[in-house]
């Protein structure tokens, strides 16, 4: 439907603010480079003040770059005003004109575009079909629940056709069961669109749901770039770790190193790891990162532990043990016929090898 | 680490506008050459003179006696009416949010109280003073037999002020009380103290910034105030009436300009004072809403005097008002109460009424979809935008609050009747009906822009930006987005901006030409020289527009307006 998926590419953008007490000029975003490929949904992830929000509104246009250069479709766009830029955003509060209805909410950018009215009457009623609002063209936005607010949103973003389309948190202020619904609609609705997009956001899982491509920044940087497997599975710091799902960290030495097979001393325990790829080698401090979910306790395994709480959570239980003086979760997924280890037990952490990521 | 980039990018951004930065540039130029300038051409001209700069003129103007008189007369005014208009607003802004009131009765007293500053002209109860307590007033002569009672002077002043600008301070004052959060009260209540120490210890304290702002806007008012000094101030000058009598009785213009640099340096102080000290405090303490409705008291021995106390003001205020119409309707005040429609048949077939009433209309007409245009632009420019100029646009419009009418006036004789910097430049302006217009679009803008911006504050700041993103230039965004957005507030801003100019005389007075008749000019023209008859017919019609004017607006805000289509829900 776009009619030109158009990729962004930021080359060494930063983004100076002062801090309105301390008057300090601070970077709210420093030396990022990114490219996002045409049709592609791209996602920028990380706490608040991380300065994802920052980003984006520098590809909108609303926030000028102190260095580097902005390309849209391989122009730079640096100089241009937001209502000159071939990009379309969804804000966080959707940002709905209130005094208009559906219909002239979606059709206002056409209006400025000087399409005659049978094209732009036609548009607007494809595009709110494809979002699941036909019919609804006369009611006034008041008139709309959050979840169908957010659609003409969306409606009023993609039918500009931009060459790419920016999402500000925009499901932040839906409830939990609507966030989940919404954003596998967003999904479906880009693909069918094969539009680019960016989309801003806070909350891991949706990033994960959603994204081709998750963006993880911390404090104005990029901490990591890769699809939700690699980051999930291969975290290349703390940060990411424990940002992206639940991890838990434990200190180890390096024992001994073979290829991607190693051994590693954890709290007097040798623990075998496989599928290594980072530099470690024998004799070097390591972190292992376990996600709760990769592990169990049993009577026997790798880490001798003691269950400090143990508690029935339905689909799982959930165990905190301490290993030597670390708290470590696990998630005992399906734990009907299963032991359940009291507090004070005695038992085990024990997990697959290669269900260990090291850093 | 440096912005540079960025200010440079927003820069190129900002000239990709054309329209706004032609709007802007246009403000500036306004705001410079109607405000900033004709106020500095005073300070050029109470300091320089042909033989260079100096202080003689200074030194001559404080050396006469009644300037300094005048000076301590203002102030001694000024500070009585701010005290007594501060508390007797807390008075009825407390019984109003605190007190159980039984009757619809006192309900509908306060809502009068509340809506008589917005439509009536500002001298109206000088007149009423007069004619109810002066030499052959209703009450003193009639009811009380004194027949050499005088209210001109010091007390008339006061007592007219007070109950003129008290309704300000009642309003202002219930803003602040309602947002006291009633569990405070309840929690010093719990711990054993009585209603009075609570109100003393915990309610008083708490509003104490804000009484004091009131008494700061209060006092500002009234030190500005001409037409009522010079209806009932008798000998009693104060600065607004004696700069007046200096430019308009002694031709001393050089004196008059000194004189008003005096006033306005007395203003401006008051006003930074208020503006930038108190204001914030006033509300600082307050932030947090009210999370649930207040008991209100009950208790017989509290409501009691206060509602009677309340009462009786309030039905003092609105007999004086009252008897503005039958002052136009007696055939001789104080003599003869036989009804007559003589001096409504004067106003029109001998002095000329319908001219009058069409000059004032049609001027006000013209000048108040100006205003309220230019304070939703700036409005917007403040909020909305950023941009260099922005402070600078804010400040001036804002600094008009703080100018008397009398000093602007002075200042737009000194400043344009020989032409700008006396170069001839816009000299034909002066003694023109447009240099009246623009004297009431200065006059309400500062108004106009408060309203404006307290309005846009309310709107999320994405709402423009979405329009922005989609593809519309500013100009578009404000036609389409803005504008619409805060239409209650235009069209509030439109009437406020009609009636203040419809009603005002201080800067006015100074400025119009023969060939322009302005019914508040006629009113203190007659109420001067004792025609009080044609003086209450002309103020008796002029107060039937502005109640018009103010009806109509909630009628059309009630029926086009905003809240009506989406601001609930």
């Amino acid at each position: 439907m776009a009619k030109e998926k158009k990729g962004v590419r930021l080359e060494h953008i930063s983004k100076i603010y002062q801090d309105p007490k301390t008057k300090k000029d601070f970077y709210a975003v420093k030396d990022t480079s990114l490219d996002i490929e045409p049709g592609s949904f791209v996602t920028l992830l990380g706490p608040s003040g991380c300065g994802k929000t920052t980003t984006l509104r520098m590809i909108a246009g609303f926030e000028s770059p102190d260095e580097g250069e902005i390309y849209l479709g391989g122009e730079p766009i640096n100089a241009l005003t937001p209502n000159k830029r071939d990009t379309a955003m969804v804000f966080q509060s959707y940002a709905l004109l209130p005094h208009y209805n559906i219909f002239d909410n979606v059709a206002y950018g056409l209006k400025l575009r000087k399409l005659d009215k049978a094209e732009i009457k036609e548009k607007v009623t494809n595009i709110l079909k494809l979002v699941g609002l036909e019919g609804m063209e006369a009611r006034m936005t008041n008139q709309l629940s959050g979840g169908q607010q957010q659609r003409v949103a969306l409606a009023r973003a993609l039918v500009l056709e931009p060459g790419v389309l920016l999402f500000d948190e925009p499901l932040s202020n839906l409830d939990a069961k609507l966030r989940v619904s919404m954003r596998t609609e967003i999904r479906r609705i880009q693909q069918e669109a094969g539009i680019t997009a960016v989309y801003v956001t806070h909350d891991q899982s949706e990033a994960m749901a959603i994204s081709d491509k998750i963006i993880i920044m911390e404090k104005g940087v990029v901490a990591q770039m890769g699809t939700p497997q690699e980051i999930y599975y291969h975290p290349t710091s703390e940060f990411v770790a424990d940002f992206i799902g639940e991890a838990n960290f434990l200190r180890g030495k390096m024992v001994s190193r073979n290829g991607s097979e190693g051994v590693a001393d954890v709290n007097g325990s040798k623990v075998e790891l496989s599928g290594l790829t980072g530099p470690q080698k024998a004799g070097d401090d390591c972190t292992l990162v376990l996600r709760p979910e990769a592990a169990v306790v049993a009577d026997e395994g790798q880490l001798p532990c003691k269950v400090i709480l143990s508690c029935f959570m339905g689909s799982y239980q959930n165990y905190h043990v301490m290993v030597g003086d670390t708290q470590v979760k696990v998630t005992d997924f399906n734990p009907k016929n299963k032991k359940i280890y009291e507090v004070g037990d005695e038992a085990f952490v024990k997990f697959d090898p290669e269900s260990v990521h090291v850093l | 680490m440096a912005r540079t980039q960025s200010a440079d990018l927003d820069r190129k951004k900002f000239f990709a506008d054309p329209i706004m930065v032609t709007t802007i540039a246009v403000l500036i130029a306004f705001l410079t050459l109607f405000i900033l300038y004709p106020l500095a051409i005073l300070l050029v001209d109470s300091f320089v003179t042909d033989q260079g700069p100096t202080l003689s003129v200074f030194r001559r103007v404080m050396g006469m006696s009644n300037f300094r008189r005048a000076i301590t007369n203002t102030l001694k005014v000024g500070f009585l009416v701010g005290i007594a208009s501060a508390l007797i607003g807390l008075l009825f802004a407390y019984v109003e949010v605190y007190v159980r009131l039984r009757t619809k009765f006192m309900g509908g007293l306060f809502k009068v109280v509340s809506m008589l500053p917005v439509v009536s002209p500002p001298f109206v109860l000088s007149l009423s003073m007069i004619m109810l307590f002066g030499k052959s007033g209703i009450i003193t002569r009639y009811l009380l037999h004194i027949y050499d009672n005088s209210v001109y002077g010091f007390w008339g002043i006061a007592i007219v002020q007070t109950l003129t600008f008290f309704p300000v301070c009642y309003m202002m004052m219930k803003g602040l009380l309602k947002n006291i959060d009633p569990s405070l009260e309840e929690a010093a209540r719990d711990m054993g103290a009585s209603r009075w120490k609570v109100f003393m210890t915990v309610t008083l304290p708490l509003v104490l910034p804000g009484l004091g702002n009131a008494f700061l806007v209060t006092f500002i008012e009234s030190i500005a105030d001409f037409a009522n000094p010079m209806i009932i101030g008798g000998s009693y000058d104060t600065l607004a009436t004696t700069i007046y009598l200096q430019i308009t009785g002694a031709y001393d213009k050089e004196g008059a300009s000194a004189m008003a640099v005096v006033l306005l340096c007395i203003t401006l102080f008051m006003f930074i004072l208020q503006k930038y000290w108190l204001e914030a405090k006033s509300t600082a303490t307050l932030s947090g809403k009210a999370s649930r409705a207040r008991m209100l008291i009950e208790d017989k021995s509290v409501t009691r005097p206060l509602s009677i106390l309340c009462s009786l003001l309030a039905l003092f205020v609105i007999l004086m008002y009252i008897c503005v119409p039958f002052g136009a309707l007696f055939r001789t005040w104080g003599y003869d109460f036989h009804l007559t429609t003589k001096w409504f048949v004067q106003v029109f077939k001998r002095y000329k009424g319908l001219k009058a009433f069409k000059d004032s209309f049609i001027l006000s007409l013209i000048a108040s979809p100006i205003t309220a245009l230019l304070s939703m632009i700036i409005s917007y420019l403040v909020v909305k935008r950023k941009f260099k100029a922005k402070g600078f646009i804010e400040a001036v419009s804002m600094l008009a609050m703080a100018v008397p009418g009398t000093v602007l006036g002075i200042g737009y004789i000194r400043g344009f009747s020989a032409g700008v910097f006396r170069t001839g430049f816009l000299q034909g302006l002066y003694g023109t009906g447009a240099i009246l217009i623009i004297v009431f679009i200065v006059r309400s803008l500062p108004t106009g822009t408060r309203s404006g911006i307290s309005a846009l504050r309310q709107i999320d700041k994405s709402i423009e930006e979405s329009a922005y993103d989609m593809g519309a230039d500013s100009f578009r965004v404000f036609m389409t987005v803005t504008l619409p957005l805060i239409k209650d507030s235009f069209l509030s801003g439109l009437v406020t901006a009609f009636v203040r100019s419809i009603t005002a005389i201080s800067a006015i007075i100074l400025l119009v030409t023969p060939q322009y008749l302005l019914i508040t000019v006629q009113i203190n023209e007659f109420a001067e020289k004792g025609a009080y008859g044609i003086a209450c017919a002309f103020a008796t019609i002029l107060i039937a527009i502005t109640y018009s004017a103010v009806l109509l607006m909630n009628l059309v805000i009630r029926y086009f307006g905003t809240s009506r289509n989406y601001q609930e829900s």
